[in-house]
């Protein structure tokens, strides 16, 4: 009797130890950065790209079109922000980094001593980084200025009152922040245009994994300022016309704002690739530049790069 | 001479089973101290960094780990999300979940407590992505309409999410407290006319009280080490809560968040690797204090 039990227990322990086994082995497919997997066989020729979640539509409708031109390559997507695919270029896991803003120099660097080549850049395409409310908030317009002082830190705004706005659904009329988390190239370039070199973000932001859920949130709460890309604007939100000083008029995101930058937070979307091209790499972005590539940009809701071809 | 052949084989087989179960067993304790091992190896270079000091690790609610200016690394506001969120999904859940177990085990006939046990136990199924999902979605603007606050995900949210998450937990390690219970006990106290209710509360409660205990904590490990989850439902948002009404972060999500944009071997890197030795450590405690709790019940029944 006494035996019996023991060999169940173990039998148990046994089973236990079996699903840890198998939870510690199993590839990282979920985690962020990790290459995506294989869509298209061994024998397809690969491009792999990870990076900005602003981007990740945009490479995504990039890819699926490019395979109807070159069925033998496939582009392979991957989202988890800008700081993610820079440090997967850094490590030497991808092709192309998708980034929504520079690479610093730091970074440069690290690439630099890592694989012995210096990352090239390649602007794709154009953003007009919007600034979001709830549809129904009475404000239409802001200055950066008053963007830093909500959310820079020590920042004196943070109630709507501030403002000079009575919010109906913000009866605490507390000014809720909403911000991407610290992977995003749109939460790092923000910062740089917003609150300028010297000045940190005010901590207490909700903090969004994608773009998408920013513009989610801020129409789902009366309360809510947010940042995000161009392309994500739904009718639950409305995107607020951007001034650089208080007092002078405000400029609404659009295409022709972006291109001739009068908008002040209009911003290019890039790609790096490690300093040597795989030929393939190369075709892609050559398509991606291109009069065809640069259409899909407009259809996914962002701004081609101006040029002859757009 | 075939039987004793066949005898033979019957007994080299039951030979190898014996062996690889007991591989099995030990390979347990090998994963676990393999784990650890390597969680402390990619944290103890941070201990000698001069970025980090050791200080503001424990005294800053500054968290900024990729500033340009002067990364700070101060996770008292980080630990101070997790306590809250904790804290407080263990006021519903813990109530919530001995109830259950009381009335599954005490109450109710076989057939309700078949049921019952599936049904809860079935929460205990759902992945917590969406178990995050519904915070964010559905208990979102819940909360914002009922009272008033100006966002609905935080410690609250997070909070009946981890609540929701923990119950089966409690509620079945607790059941199993209460059958643990010798039935002579009950028969006593119907024979001295006590009602149900004083069956429970004067002699099953105090007879079941360690493993009681160890649900609850079971229940706690299970909380503290949840991360998508909370990350979805509390607002990721570093401060310090005064209300429940406030979004907060946890440490297990600020992990989550941001591990894949380190670069590997860089300090932010280390970092959240401190940070994991640190939960690793919180979770250890909390399940050693139950086994040892549990250890408690059996060792006293023998007696």
């Amino acid at each position: 009797m006494q035996t019996t039990r023991t060999r169940r227990l173990s039998l148990v322990a046994c089973l236990v130890s079996l699903t840890f086994a198998c939870g510690g082995g199993a590839p990282q497919n979920g985690a962020p950065g990790a290459a995506p997997a294989s869509a298209g066989g061994g024998s397809a020729t690969v491009v792999r790209i990870t990076g900005s979640d602003t981007m990740v539509n945009l490479v995504q409708a990039w890819a699926e079109n490019y395979r109807k031109t070159k069925p033998d390559v496939s582009v392979q997507v991957a989202g988890g922000g800008s700081g993610v695919g820079i440090a997967g270029l850094i490590d030497g896991i991808l092709d192309l980094a998708a980034s929504s803003r520079e690479m610093e120099a730091k970074e440069i660097e690290r690439a630099v001593q890592k694989n012995g080549h210096k990352p090239t850049e390649y602007s794709v395409a154009l953003d007009a980084l919007s600034v979001y409310v709830h549809k129904d908030t009475p404000i239409d317009a802001i200055s950066l200025d008053e963007l830093a002082e909500i959310y820079g830190d020590k920042g004196s705004l943070d109630k709507w009152s501030q403002l000079g706005a009575k919010v109906t659904g913000c009866s605490s009329d507390t000014i809720v922040r909403v911000g991407r988390q610290n992977s995003s190239g749109t939460y790092v370039y923000f910062r740089e245009a917003v609150l300028g070199a010297k000045r940190e973000y005010k901590l207490g932001s909700i903090d969004q994994s994608g773009s998408k859920d920013v513009v989610a949130l801020v129409g789902r709460t009366p309360c809510a300022i947010g940042y995000s890309g161009m392309a994500y604007l739904t009718p639950e939100v409305k995107a607020l016309k951007v001034s650089k000083k208080k007092g002078e008029p405000g400029v609404a995101p659009s295409n022709e704002t972006a291109m001739n930058k009068t908008y002040p937070l209009a911003r290019a979307l890039y790609f790096y690739s490690p300093g040597e091209l795989k030929p393939q790499v190369k075709a892609f972005i050559d398509w991606v530049l291109s009069a065809e590539g640069q259409k899909i940009v407009k259809d996914v809701g962002f701004v081609p790069i101006g040029g002859p071809s757009s | 001479m075939r039987q004793r052949a066949s005898h033979r084989l019957s007994r080299a087989s039951e030979n190898l089973i014996e062996w690889t179960i007991r591989l099995c067993g030990w390979s347990a304790i090998f994963f676990v101290f393999s784990i650890l091992f390597f969680v402390f190896r990619e944290a103890a270079p941070a201990l000698g960094d001069a970025g980090l000091s050791l200080v503001e690790f424990f005294t800053s609610s500054n968290w900024r780990p990729d500033s340009t200016i002067q990364p700070q690394f101060g996770i008292v506001a980080l630990l101070a999300g997790t306590v809250a969120v904790t804290a407080l999904a263990m006021l519903i859940a813990v109530p919530a979940g001995l109830g259950a177990a009381i009335f599954v085990s005490e109450y109710c006939g076989s057939k309700t407590r078949e049921t019952l046990k599936i049904v809860i136990e079935f929460l205990a199924a759902i992945p917590s992505v969406v178990w995050g999902f519904i915070g964010a979605v559905v208990l979102n603007p819940i909360i914002t309409q009922a009272t008033g606050a100006p966002i609905g995900i935080n410690v609250l949210n997070g909070a009946i999410i981890l609540a929701l998450m923990s119950v089966p937990i409690i509620m079945s390690v607790g059941e199993d407290a209460f059958r643990a219970v010798p039935d002579t006990y009950r028969e006593a106290a119907v024979s001295l006319g006590a009602s149900r209710w004083q069956i429970v509360y004067k002699v099953l409660l105090p007879a079941a009280k360690n493993g009681l205990l160890a649900a609850v904590l079971l229940g706690v490990g299970r909380a503290v080490g949840e991360t998508m989850a909370v990350l979805m439902a509390t607002g990721h948002s570093v401060a310090i809560p005064h209300s429940v009404l406030d979004p907060v972060r946890t440490l297990t999500a600020t992990i989550a968040a941001e591990l894949g944009e380190t670069v590997e071997g860089g300090l932010h890197y280390r970092v959240l690797f401190v940070i994991g030795s640190l939960l690793m450590l919180i979770s250890l405690a909390v399940n050693l204090t139950a086994d040892l709790v549990v250890k408690g019940i059996r060792g006293r029944q023998n007696v």
